[in-house]
């Protein structure tokens, strides 16, 4: 019930004032002009390459947006003082940060929804599975929800909202090229570092519409850790 | 009943609260006083269970209140001096939001909700949002928070700070109101305001507390041995005949015309008899003898500022 509680009213939050929106209507506007230069581009096609083109330039957009929601979640708390709210309340600390990454994820679903005319105009004009299409978007929101997990530990860390930004796009950014990272090191440390690249390593079975488990348990497992993380912090900062 | 036993804090090695002892009776409310840095926030926040303390303990009607367990969350409402408010909210959806998350059903919620803004004077503001409220309603509205859920034990951090007169006025109806079947604490540097609406006083000085009583016992701990004196005599003379007397802890000259001297006396002791007769004694004609008009308020930076032995 506090969980509910707590996503209710910072999806209403998120929401509220031009920040959301502008947010919203930006990485729409970013996605659209991607999907137009790139994925559309005048080479030819099929129309599985064109879907698959999609998912690949929207994913970088809706990894941006995640980091974007969720450096308010605490930073802005703490600044503002409502953290008060919440740590007299009885609510857990578990609570809390299930309820503010039910919220954020509730924003990115609704973003990713609303790039659903691209693979729409796809499908009707061209020829792709509706599996296709599903298990990129299931690739999106597990990139989506690694992201804001990260966001979330980002912004639990510090009170100023833009060092949460520049902390949580530090690790994002971190995690992003360790494919990168990967080339300059040695084995055994090559496939460990890999096997961290947030969407290199991760996310190319997604965009061909190939649900891979293993994919599946990575952006699980950071998911989880980084809330649990940010669970610890919380609990921490009690306790000073 | 709250009780509070040898509570101490370190911020790192600086103690910020020092072996502070003290209870609070339902249906009492206690003025927390002292000067900024007193440690009054920080004695606040570990009775709310915000902050743990480094030594000691606070019960709540017999349950710990450092074991922080939702049950005693449901039973204390705290009010910090900048009232955190979700200013996106419009009054009624933020108040009906923080009494579900303390726990409250819908149904309660509905039924708490008017008495809750009748309570605080906010009838007619409960569809506007918060972020358009003066800072005055602002006010109102934390405390409509404070005691959403009813809690026995209210803690109220600096509740008229920065409220025009007639907010504070109507703030101190309110905090009267909140005693009634409950405990209150009120924290403030505000000495008259603690008087005229808490029934017992509390005062830290340093983070220790240094007084504790009622506003005619505090004023008793100085007004027996604090004398306004004046004479008929030289005011040089007079002044170096205070300093050399060995029973004057304190003496602060006043401006009067001449041939009068005039000074506030601190004495060591309620020793007024004998030492009006030695002052006879030692050729002052006596003219005056009086209590300070501003005795109180004396008595406040004498017990906050250490010049008055606790």
């Amino acid at each position: 019930m506090n969980v509910w509680l707590i996503a209710k009213r910072d999806f209403g939050a998120a929401l509220h004032g031009l920040w959301g929106y502008a947010l919203v209507a930006s990485v729409l506007f970013i996605d659209g002009l991607l999907f137009n230069i790139f994925a559309m581009e005048r080479t030819a096609k099929f129309s599985h390459e064109v879907l698959e083109d999609f998912f690949y330039y929207t994913s970088g957009p809706t990894i941006i947006a995640a980091v974007l929601f969720t450096i308010r979640s605490f930073a802005e708390e703490r600044q503002t003082g409502t953290e008060t709210l919440l740590v007299t309340s009885p609510v857990s600390e578990t609570e809390i940060v299930l309820g503010k990454y039910a919220a954020v994820m509730g924003v990115l679903s609704v973003l990713t929804l609303l790039t659903a005319y691209m693979p729409a105009m796809i499908f009707v004009n061209g020829k792709v599975s509706p599996g296709h299409i599903a298990i990129g978007y299931l690739g999106l929101l597990g990139v989506a929800s690694a992201s804001a997990a990260i966001g979330l530990f980002g912004s639990s860390l510090v009170k100023s909202q833009v060092a949460a930004a520049i902390l949580s796009g530090v690790m994002v950014v971190t995690l992003l090229i360790c494919w990168f990272l990967a080339e300059l090191t040695d084995p055994p440390f090559t496939d460990v570092i890999a096997g961290l690249a947030l969407h290199n390593q991760h996310f190319q079975a997604f965009s061909e519409g190939r649900l891979v488990s293993s994919n599946l348990v990575f952006y699980a497992t950071v998911t989880y850790a980084f809330l649990m993380l940010t669970t610890r912090i919380l609990r921490g900062r009690r306790w000073q | 009943m709250i009780q509070v036993s040898n509570l101490t804090r370190y911020y790192g090695e600086f103690p910020a609260l020092r072996d502070v002892s003290f209870d609070v009776r339902e249906g009492e409310v206690i003025g927390l006083l002292g000067l900024n840095g007193a440690g009054k926030t920080t004695t606040l926040r570990i009775l709310c269970g915000l902050m743990s303390a480094s030594r000691g303990s606070v019960t709540l009607d017999g349950t710990d209140v450092g074991s922080a367990t939702d049950e005693l969350k449901r039973r204390i409402g705290f009010l910090p001096e900048d009232p955190p408010l979700y200013k996106d909210m419009t009054v009624s959806s933020f108040l009906r939001h923080m009494g579900r998350l303390k726990g409250m059903t819908a149904a309660r919620v509905e039924k708490r909700l008017p008495e809750v803004i009748a309570l605080t004077n906010l009838q007619g503001r409960e569809h506007q949002v918060i972020d358009t409220l003066s800072h005055g309603f602002r006010k109102r509205v934390g405390i409509a928070m404070a005691v959403m859920h009813d809690p026995r034990l209210v803690i109220l951090d600096e509740p008229i700070s920065g409220l025009d007169p007639v907010q504070i006025v109507e703030m101190r109806k309110v905090i009267r109101q909140l005693g009634q079947g409950r405990m209150v604490i009120v924290s403030s540097h505000n000495l008259p305001e603690v008087t005229l609406t808490c029934d017992r006083i509390l005062v830290l000085r340093d983070g220790k507390l240094v007084a504790s009583g009622t506003e005619d016992e505090l004023a008793k701990r100085l007004g027996d041995a604090r004398i306004v004196l004046t004479v008929r005599g030289e005011q040089a003379a007079f002044e170096a005949w205070l300093k050399a007397h060995p029973k004057v802890e304190k003496m602060n000259p006043r401006p009067v015309a001449n041939p009068y001297a005039s000074a506030v006396v601190d004495l060591q002791g309620d020793i007024r008899e004998a030492f009006i007769a030695e002052l006879i004694a030692a050729g002052f004609g006596i003219r005056l003898v009086e209590v300070p008009d501003d005795e109180l308020e004396e008595i406040f930076l004498g017990l906050t500022r250490g010049e008055v032995s606790a």
